[in-house]
């Protein structure tokens, strides 16, 4: 049986640049897998290219057995797999429910002309996707907040807001670009909570993250990349014993 | 604090509609003029702010939209002697139509540089009017001998006549708007505006949304442009030029970019005032741009900003209890 996730050979410059090179990993169904690496080792590119942000240079990358990396970044996401961003990237002027119901987009129809007319599905649509937005704002603990507006939620909060949306969008694969990027101690441990029981809800996580004590805690599987390359992959036991591994780090963070 | 906003909103309809309807009462013809101005402006002004201010889209170049809807309806009438009213729908679909052609290929730029092409887009439609391309816009000179419109019979042709017909067709307007800015179209645009990029990341179909902004916009700028057609019997190109996409553009961000009641009063505040200090002709344009530049500096949310939250509090508790 062929994993959830396939990345072959996937390679993507820019410029003169290499920014991932030849990088090839597999992400099983029902798993935690980390990918970590130092600062601008092409982390942040991979998962560009898996979500169709960027077109790879070459190789492929399979989705249940489908081949995304020629889909736009809408379609992958009606395909099953949802993201964050590194840089957090919600829609600021808007409030937090507001913001959830962007990932209801793509699982809901009504169109301009159903806006206008308001027949009977299209309300009932537009209110079980407002029960289920409020219910994801619940589950990463946003129950109280969902008429603030995004910018106005503290930095913690607007990462986890940005989970909600990613997982209104019934992804079966989500993707979260340090999601514990500048949350305190507290916060990433309800954080490592969180991301348990998002895969108790059989949703298979990829994550990338520079907190160590996060990676080795909530994942599984790691894969390591080192300017554009992958350098190590395998469980958290293996890849902290692994020389390549704390040489890559050295100088720049503990393993 | 949603439920007062609302509130207010549907109090300052009613005064609205209340004004409207009594204005020939105590209103001389010239000043019903005025009002019907105000009306196909408030149109052009809406129709530019789901594209402008809900969707994000930088266009300066409305008026080319507009001069096709007016356009198609001097045609149909003059050569073909359809009935006015017949020729709203026509106008609409050969206006959303041109707007996704001509949309297309620019569509994806970036603000400032979509701003210019669209500027250029709009001085093409009017060089095109000018020059007779088909043989069928009378060039310079326009077209002239377009038909009155009837309703039920009734020939429309006097100012408090028109008053009614372009007003209904606004009162149409702003509850079909006030429906699309709550539901999952208008949510779409809105998205599109905050964070194209996230937009697309959560599912949205970024490039189709701006498209159907544009045809939109423009399907309703057209069928103003009927109207237009319809008042005036007689249209030229120099209605349609450059400046009056400014002046659409800057009736949207006076009154509040994305906000229906804001853009309503842009629109009418921008027609009205120079109606008011006619006095002042010359310096008109003068107090206009300085108005522009304080406002942009002390309020550039707009005088109007808020939007109906398009989920109150006990919409939130229900969907809560619904679980
Ligand atoms: N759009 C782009 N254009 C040019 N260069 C880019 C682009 N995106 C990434 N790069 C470069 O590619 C390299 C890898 O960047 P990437 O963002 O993938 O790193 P990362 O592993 O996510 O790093 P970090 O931990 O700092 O987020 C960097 O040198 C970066 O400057
Ligand atoms: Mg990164």
């Amino acid at each position: 049986m062929s994993a959830l996730l396939e990345v072959r050979g996937v390679t993507k410059s820019f410029g003169g640049l290499t920014a991932v090179s030849d990088v090839s990993f597999d992400v099983e169904a029902g798993s935690v897998v980390g990918l970590i690496g130092p600062n601008g080792a092409g982390k942040t590119t991979t998962f560009n290219l898996i979500t169709g942000n960027y077109r790879a240079d070459r190789g492929t990358i399979r989705f249940e057995d489908r081949a995304i990396d020629r889909m736009r970044t809408h379609k992958i996401v009606q395909a099953g797999i949802a993201r964050t961003f590194q840089n957090v990237r919600l829609f600021q002027q808007l409030s937090a429910v507001e913001n959830v119901l962007a990932g209801r987009h793509c699982r809901t129809k009504s169109g301009a002309l159903g806006a206008l007319l308001r027949p009977p599905w299209q309300v009932r649509e537009e209110r079980e996707a407002a029960a289920r937005a409020v219910e994801e704002l619940a589950f990463v603990g946003l129950s109280g907040h969902a008429m603030e507006l995004a910018k106005n939620l503290a930095y913690g909060d607007q990462r986890r807001l940005e989970i909600a949306r990613a997982l209104a969008a019934d992804p079966r694969l989500v993707i979260l670009d340090e999601p514990a990027g500048g949350m305190n101690e507290q916060e990433t441990e309800e954080l490592i909570g969180l991301i348990g029981r998002i895969r108790k809800r059989g949703i298979t996580i990829l994550l990338i993250e520079h907190d160590m004590s996060l990676v080795m805690r909530a994942c599984e599987h790691i894969v390591v990349l080192e300017y554009g390359e992958k350098i190590a992959e395998g469980p958290p036991a293996s890849i902290q014993a692994n020389p390549r591994v704390i040489e890559a780090y050295l100088g720049t963070e503990e393993v | 604090m949603a439920a007062r906003t609302t509130t207010r909103l549907a109090i300052g309809y009613a005064l609205a509609v209340a004004f409207i309807a009594a204005a020939p009462l105590f209103l001389d013809a010239y000043w019903l003029d005025v009002l019907n101005s105000v009306g196909l402006y408030v149109l052009l002004a809406l129709s530019l702010n789901l594209i402008l201010g809900d969707a994000g889209l930088f266009n300066m170049g409305h008026a080319a939209f507009y001069a096709v809807g007016a356009y198609t309806t001097a045609i149909l009438s003059t050569r073909f002697q359809i009935p006015i009213l017949w020729t709203l729908p026509a106008s609409a679909v050969v206006a959303a139509l041109f707007a996704t052609l001509v949309a297309r290929p620019v569509v994806h730029l970036r603000g400032d540089y979509l701003l210019v092409v669209t500027i250029g887009l709009g001085e093409i439609v009017r060089i095109a009017l000018v020059n007779d391309v088909f043989g069928l816009t009378g060039g310079a000179n326009g077209i002239f001998g377009i038909a009155r419109p009837t309703v039920f019979g009734l020939k429309i042709r006097r100012p408090h006549e028109f008053l009614y017909l372009i007003w209904a067709f606004v009162a149409v307007t702003v509850l079909l708007f006030h429906r699309l800015e709550q539901s999952r179209f208008g949510r779409a645009l809105n998205y599109l505006r905050e964070d194209p990029v996230a937009a697309e990341g959560s599912g949205v179909n970024t490039a189709r949304y701006r498209l159907l902004a544009f045809a939109l916009g423009a399907a309703w700028a057209g069928m103003t442009g009927t109207l237009y057609a319809a008042k005036m019997t007689i249209i030229s190109p120099e209605s349609f030029g450059f400046w009056e996409s400014v002046v659409l553009f800057l009736m949207v961000i006076l009154g509040g970019s994305g906000s229906i009641p804001g853009v309503i009063l842009g629109a009418t505040l921008v027609v009205v005032l120079p109606e008011v200090f006619r006095g002042f002709a010359s310096a008109r344009m003068l107090v206009f741009g300085l108005v522009m530049m304080v406002m942009m500096v002390v309020r550039p949310q707009g005088l109007l900003a808020f939007r109906i939250l398009r989920f109150k509090e006990s919409d939130v508790r229900r969907a809560g209890a619904s679980q």
